[in-house]
């Protein structure tokens, strides 16, 4: 099985070393790295943005170029939150508990430095898991029917809802809003048009680009215009020299890091939980384990190397089941999952066999982007630090513009822009109604696939609902589904002391003037 | 019991799922339901709306029984109705002179009214940044990327 994974690597390296790859795999991380730092800017909206222009290149540069921007901004986002006190970036909003102290005392290019180790540790990790991982699942996935299928997504859209922020009854209706949105369009089987309103420009259903730009890009815009604090850079001054840590900070950042990597594979792994949750159940842990607990919020360096390890393990993971089931963890992999099948790759357990160069590529790519990711914040630091000064009321208007004309150009249809601009006003109203619109995608996303397996299975049953639970394998989902409302309704009525404590130190993080939305 | 309801976010944001529900519910009944063997493409729509429905009444149900006070308003407590008015107004210009002009006076004009958005924005600062957008812009989608977006329609540039 080693020696396999070996040649396949093998063979991911001369795909993600063409010149050509690796161009756009390098455009990908400069691009996520710039978004990463700017207060603000989400991957959500740039990888929408980038979406339409990839459509003209071959998939493979695409997917890395994409992927890239998604590990990209991981490491931007650290720089806001510790330098600037900006949880800009949910992932990196617990970093802000220590880097930030850590930077008021003189350390701050320390914890900087500690952070891109802890960064590349924890991807690293979150690589090799996928690599021997993902073909594991895809062996498993392989006898599944349409009612597996249907079962597994079904666990997927529930925890996507419920283990998210916010609550989890607004978390499912929010999935099924998008499951309803992932309708429109004509019917699969039948042609017939569904929830267009007599619109034909809506009969190919409704545009992902749109959907993603509008909800994470206007309805941002409108909750944070005119609502930001103007950036204090007082502490922010930072060189090179700063950013090597010394041997007793790397001592004292090492077992943090490995448990902070453990804790965020795992995350990785349960569909739902991506590295926003992974950071502060890796933060609670080490606080708890910890001799010297006060010392935590007070500039420990254990609290900046176990959440940024953990964020970092988790991103990478986060690929696995997205690869290897067709199944997304968070909007992100929902977004990419959607680009797959604009670029006509059906996303799904056969993906690792029929399209090797993608997977392979990718996987590579990840390696490489990793150290050109460490190659471009070490030297770079001041022009990052630079960067972060650009007022936001630059930044906005600049925004809008790739919004407008990145949707215009998935289509070259003035349309969408419009349609883009209702999903947006929708999404600010819902936002304002304390709904989280990351459900939203995913249900998209998965929306039609589910309908297809869902009938498709019911055809083979002859329409006997049981057959879900006749099949071990589904009902084994099922039972994850069920365990998953019982679980929530349970921490509803008892709320349980570990929550609690999580509360608080979500409670301890600076205000975030933006939404939510950005990671 | 009154002042409850005007205080609670949730009553909204309950019955606006409600309200969704019930209207793809309603408008599903409008295609063929078919049968469990054999769906119809109104099957899918009319249960999601019912489970939508269902999920609003939750909603504003836990609302009714939690204690917890939450006296926020629907709009925030400095509503920016201008920075709304031009962060919408952008796009809309967008569409109107991309459409009948093209791409130069479209972008200039999006960006511009969006910057105009901000409390501390000019017309001067706004028209620089617009400026700058159009010429990068310009660039980047017409010379490097060739998007099929004529810059200014009629002339041929």
């Amino acid at each position: 099985m080693i020696s396999t994974a070996i040649t396949d690597l093998y063979y991911g390296f001369g795909v993600a070393l063409e010149p050509h790859n690796l161009m756009y795999c390098f455009l990908g991380v400069l691009v996520g790295n710039l978004v990463g730092v700017l207060p603000g800017m989400g991957p959500v909206a740039t990888i929408s943005i980038l979406l339409p222009l990839t459509f003209g290149m071959p998939p493979v540069p695409a997917i890395l170029m994409l992927s890239g921007v998604y590990y990209g901004a991981q490491y931007g986002g650290a720089i806001c939150s510790i330098l600037l006190n900006l949880p800009c970036h949910p992932p990196h909003a617990v970093t802000c508990l220590d880097g930030f102290p850590l930077t008021k005392q003189g350390k701050g290019g320390t914890a900087l430095g500690i952070t891109i180790i802890a960064a590349f540790v924890g991807a690293s990790f979150g690589i090799t898991e996928m690599i021997f991982l993902a073909p594991f699942l895809v062996k498993m996935a392989l006898e599944f029917g349409p009612a597996e299928v249907c079962s597994l997504m079904l666990v997927g859209l529930l925890a996507g809802s419920t283990l998210a922020k916010g609550s989890p009854l607004k978390g499912i209706a929010m999935t099924v809003l998008g499951l309803l949105v992932g309708i429109v369009g004509s019917d699969i089987e039948t042609g017939q048009p569904r929830f267009t309103f007599g619109i034909t420009e809506l009969f190919d259903g409704v545009e992902i680009i749109a959907l993603a730009l509008g909800m994470f890009g206007i309805a941002e815009f409108m909750n944070s215009i005119n609502n930001t604090e103007t950036v204090d850079m007082k502490y922010a001054k930072v060189g090179i020299s700063d950013m090597f840590p010394s041997k007793a900070d790397l001592k004292l950042a090492f077992w943090p890091m490995i448990r902070g990597t453990l804790l965020g594979s795992l995350c990785a792994l349960i569909p739902g939980t991506g590295p926003t949750i992974a950071s502060f159940v890796s933060y609670a842990t080490e606080k708890r384990i910890s001799k010297t607990p006060e010392r935590f919020g007070r500039g420990a360096i254990e609290g900046v190397a176990c959440p940024e390890a953990s964020t970092h393990s988790s991103v990478q993971g986060d690929f696995i089941p997205t690869m290897s089931l067709g199944i997304p963890g968070d909007t992100v992999m929902a977004l990419l999952l959607g680009a797959l099948i604009i670029h006509g790759i059906v996303p799904g357990p056969q993906l690792i066999s029929q399209h090797a160069d993608i997977f392979w590529g990718l996987i590579a790519s990840f390696w490489i982007g990793n150290i050109l990711l460490v190659i471009l914040n070490v030297p770079m630091i001041g022009l990052w630090v630079k960067l972060l000064s650009i007022p936001y009321r630059y930044l906005y208007p600049s925004a809008m513009f790739f919004v407008c004309i990145g949707v215009y150009a998935a289509n070259n249809d003035m349309f969408q822009v419009g349609e883009t601009l209702v999903i947006g006003v929708a999404g600010y109203i819902l936002l304002r109604l304390d709904f989280h619109p990351a459900p939203v995608l995913l249900g998209f996303v998965l929306g039609p696939r589910f309908e297809e397996n869902f009938r498709r299975s019911l055809l083979i049953s002859r329409g006997d609902l049981m057959t879900f639970v006749e099949r071990p394998i589904s009902a084994f989902f099922l039972t994850v589904c069920v365990v998953l409302i019982v679980a929530q309704i349970y921490v509803w009525l008892r709320k349980p002391k570990l929550l609690a404590e999580e509360k608080a130190i979500e409670a301890q993080v600076p205000a975030t003037p933006y939404s939510e939305l950005a990671g | 019991m009154r002042e409850r309801f005007s205080l609670k976010r949730d009553y909204y944001a309950g019955g606006l799922m409600l309200l969704l529900g019930v209207g793809a519910a309603v408008t599903g009944t409008g295609y063929k339901f078919g049968s469990l063997a054999r769906m119809g493409p109104g099957f899918m729509p009319v249960m999601l709306g019912i489970v939508l429905a269902f999920l609003g009444i939750l909603i504003a149900g836990t609302a009714l029984a939690s204690s917890e006070p939450d006296d926020k308003k629907f709009l925030p407590e400095h509503p920016q109705w201008f920075g709304w008015l031009c962060i919408l107004g952008g796009p809309v210009l967008f569409i109107i002179l991309g459409q009948y002009a093209g791409m130069i006076p479209a972008v200039f004009a999006c960006v511009f009214v969006c910057a105009l958005g901000d409390k501390t924005a000019t017309y001067k600062s706004s028209a620089v940044l617009a400026a700058g957008v159009t010429v990068f812009g310009v660039l980047l989608f017409h010379y490097l990327l060739s998007i099929p977006f004529p810059l200014l329609r009629g002339v041929n540039l």
